[in-house]
């Protein structure tokens, strides 16, 4: 066993975990932050995409171990629990931007990290080149590139990015 | 994955020292491909070291006629790098290429290389451009480097710092992916610097990246896709699997070569 500590959704955690254990795994078994998912455990498939230190990552591809003095922030910190959804999260629902819902954290997440990247602008083709990490096997794409294009539109002057980047 | 203990060293000389006394340890970079291989149990390291918290690993910076990329550069970070963009269009373009954007915030330049896995963008790029890999205990030609597949010729405790790209007047890459996995099928990097013409392939050959040395000779003539009209490689040698046979991607090797040298002098791609 071993110690890591660091930031999850604004707040500090330390665990003692087998040097084994995925970022994936701390956040889902340790901390029973169930939002991120694991799809293929491979690194293909993005639904376990969280933000460390402000950028999208494969939780599935991370050793909990290599994030000591990280932040790391999950699809449950990106709004207060208690207030309104992010924007990138209600355009989705605006735009029925899912089916099934199980790649909807981790393309949630990583749409927050394209906005952060190209721009509160983004045409259809920059998010579908973009979203190349990231699997809908309802084959679901079209509804979440709309969702995506207006989520960043909702972005532009809400304040809402990453927090626990910030 | 099998067990293994972590560390965490602070210094280059702390990990060569784990590395030196750890004969079956494994370095972890950025971790994109040995925590898959590993996950697979393909790769069971009793120890890994981890280089994150080494100091002076990451970063890159132009030296006269010459661009410098730490080991721990991620591939998102060369691809955005103005400097790097500025210097060799050509190489940041490509570190856009490799995975996906969640893959390039991990992935390093320097784990690539040393993994040189025989589809991978990156030995092609060192090759392509004549670069030189930088360790804690030497300098290597990438010439001399990459050995055959999964294979370099980093000695036990050696550790790449840095990689030194000589800045070229032209060069360009073009990938063909695999459909499925998205990695290189064939990827074709050419350069010309003065009069020294580089053609380096990757994804085609069963031992990992290659020069073609009669596509540089026809080139050094004129450096334009004319050059290699009609001009393919041997089979022989070739990867041959449910993505391709060896004919196919020998071929694919002369028609990539052909857009990479269109791409270079800034011709669309025929």
């Amino acid at each position: 066993m071993a110690a890591v500590s660091l930031t999850v959704n604004g707040k500090p955690v330390t665990a003692d975990v087998d040097p084994r254990t995925l970022l994936v795994q701390l956040l889902r078994e340790h901390l029973r932050l169930t939002g991120t998912h694991v799809g293929c455990d491979t690194s293909q498939c993005g639904a376990c995409v969280v933000h460390v230190n402000g950028k999208a990552t494969k939780s599935c591809t991370v050793l909990a171990l290599q994030l000591e003095g990280a932040n790391v922030l999950t699809i449950e910190g990106l709004a207060a629990a208690d207030g309104p959804l992010h924007p990138m999260q209600e355009a989705f629902r605006e735009n029925h931007g899912l089916q099934c819902g199980y790649c909807t954290p981790g393309m949630i997440m990583t749409a927050v990290d394209i906005v952060r990247r190209k721009g509160n602008d983004l045409d259809d083709h920059t998010i579908r080149e973009e979203l190349e990490g990231n699997i809908c096997r309802c084959t679901g794409y079209h509804n979440i590139v709309k969702a995506i294009a207006a989520g960043a539109r909702a972005m532009r002057g809400s304040g809402a990015t990453s927090r626990a980047a910030e | 994955m099998y067990a293994f203990t972590f560390h965490r060293p602070q210094t280059l000389r702390q990990a060569a020292s784990l590395l030196a006394k750890n004969e079956e340890a494994k370095l972890l970079a950025g971790g994109h491909s040995l925590l898959p291989t590993m996950k697979l149990r393909l790769a069971g390291p009793p120890q890994l070291i981890d280089l994150s918290l080494v100091e002076g690993l990451a970063g890159i910076e132009q030296s006269g006629r010459s661009l410098t990329i730490g080991a721990m550069t991620r591939h998102n970070d060369v691809n955005t790098s103005p400097v790097a963009q500025q210097a060799i269009p050509a190489l940041a373009k490509v570190a856009g290429m490799i995975g996906d954007p969640a893959v390039r915030h991990m992935g390093t330049i320097g784990g690539s290389i040393a993994n040189n896995d025989p589809n991978a963008d990156y030995p092609a790029v060192c090759l392509g451009l004549g670069a030189t890999i930088i360790t804690n205990k030497r300098r290597i030609k990438a010439d001399d480097f990459f050995t055959g597949m999964f294979s370099t010729a980093l000695e036990p405790a050696e550790i790449i710092t840095k990689v030194s790209f000589p800045i070229p007047k032209k060069a360009a890459y073009q990938k063909f992916r695999n459909q499925a996995s998205r990695f290189a099928l064939v990827g074709v990097f050419v350069s010309k610097r003065g009069s020294e013409i580089r053609v380096a392939v990757t994804g085609a050959g069963s031992n990992g990246v290659f020069r073609v040395t009669s596509f540089e000779e026809a080139l050094k003539k004129r450096f334009s896709p004319k050059s290699l009209e009609g001009m393919s490689i041997p089979a022989d040698g070739m990867n041959s699997d449910i993505h391709g046979s060896a004919e196919y991607r020998a071929h694919l090797v002369g028609v990539l070569a052909r857009r990479a040298v269109a791409e270079a002098i800034g011709k669309s791609a025929a």
